[in-house]
């Protein structure tokens, strides 16, 4: 049985600290589309998050097929009362650092499944197939 | 969310009772969106508002009717209705010819669903109030469902959770609400009229 790879890319809050809206959606999505699965510290915000979906449908062809997202962030989902306010005070100065962003091609990560505290990720069987025969009809446009 | 977007939603506030009201049907795909449309639209208006398939994607442009006109224990509520594509994040056509279509149809039909799927986001802005309709036999917990709802608070749009397929065994609509405690939830479903009446009731109170 042929080993399968797949490259798991974190990225730190730092390094989309400072990055427009635009340019953390690129950034994410151009990794994506590299067949890397992003881990992102924090997630984006709420808007970004549908201005990426909007971005990645832009960008589905036949070998890109889109992604498979998910946010976890089991911290602040248990926050009340002050403790949540607070948190929110400190995500609106420095950013939304809690929790993790996972982000996956749809042609690698089936499926992403999510309990409170933990995720699952679910790989396609064929990848190395899909990859293979998309490497064949690239070369046949060629 | 912009200036005029809030300055919207306050006037909003304001007219909605005289006015006729965007009233938007969101949710991720085959969650029965139009199926419901279809049902108001039925009740309401005599006729129905678009085509509905097994297939996902069916809806792939932002249909509207208007002045829909519903009445309940003595109120009147008049709105137009907006059915849009599902959500989703990914789109192969590769699954549409596994669900039996040709591969051109299959490669047309993906096409049309990511344009709507933009489509769908970008109308958010437009939404008076909007009903989240949802497959209740399916994991809540998706992120398609929670960055819709996300994007719906944001912008202080009102939300009404429809957990439609109540009429299938596998319906859960508990583990809706467990999922989305802060927001009203109804069970029902759409295709068979179930529990219909006290969504109509849900529907006044979101709105009023």
């Amino acid at each position: 049985m042929k080993n399968k790879m797949v490259m798991l890319q974190i990225v730190p809050y730092e390094e989309i600290m400072t990055l427009s809206s635009v340019g953390r959606i690129r950034k994410l999505l151009n990794l994506a589309k590299e067949n890397k699965i992003v881990l992102l510290q924090g997630r984006l915000k709420k808007e970004e998050e549908a201005e990426l979906i909007k971005a990645t449908m832009e960008e589905i062809n036949e070998d890109f097929k889109g992604i498979e997202l998910a946010v976890i962030n089991p911290t602040v989902e248990n926050l009340t009362g002050l403790k949540r306010f607070k948190n929110k005070v400190i995500n609106a100065l420095l950013g939304n650092r809690t929790g993790f962003t996972v982000i996956g091609p749809a042609n690698i990560v089936k499926q992403i499944k999510k309990d409170p505290n933990k995720i699952e990720l679910l790989t396609s069987e064929n990848t190395n197939q899909k990859n293979k025969k998309n490497k064949r009809r690239n070369n046949k446009k060629r | 969310m912009g200036i005029l977007a809030l300055l919207r939603r306050f006037l909003f506030g304001w007219f909605s009772r005289k006015d006729s009201i965007k009233l938007g049907l969101y949710g991720p795909p085959n969650a029965g969106k139009t199926t419901l449309a279809n049902k108001i639209c039925l009740d309401w208006l005599g006729e129905e508002m678009g085509q509905v398939s097994r297939i996902p994607h069916e809806t792939r442009e932002i249909q509207i009717k208007e002045q829909i006109k519903i009445e309940h224990k003595g109120k009147t509520l008049q709105f137009n209705l907006v059915d849009t594509p599902g959500i989703a994040t990914k789109i192969d056509f590769e699954d549409f010819i596994k669900a039996g279509l040709p591969e051109k149809e299959a490669k047309k039909r993906a096409k049309e669903a990511t344009k709507g799927v933009i489509d769908a986001i970008k109308w958010l802005d437009e939404m008076d109030a909007v009903i989240v309709v949802l497959d209740s036999t399916k994991d809540p917990y998706n992120q398609v469902n929670i960055t819709i709802l996300g994007n719906l608070a944001a912008r202080n749009i009102p939300v009404l959770i429809a957990a439609n397929k109540i009429d299938l065994k596998k319906s859960n609509v508990k583990k809706v609400q467990a999922a989305f405690p802060q927001y009203p939830v109804i069970g029902i479903s759409a295709k068979y009229g179930k529990n219909i009446d006290n969504f109509y009731s849900s529907l006044f109170k979101l709105v009023k």
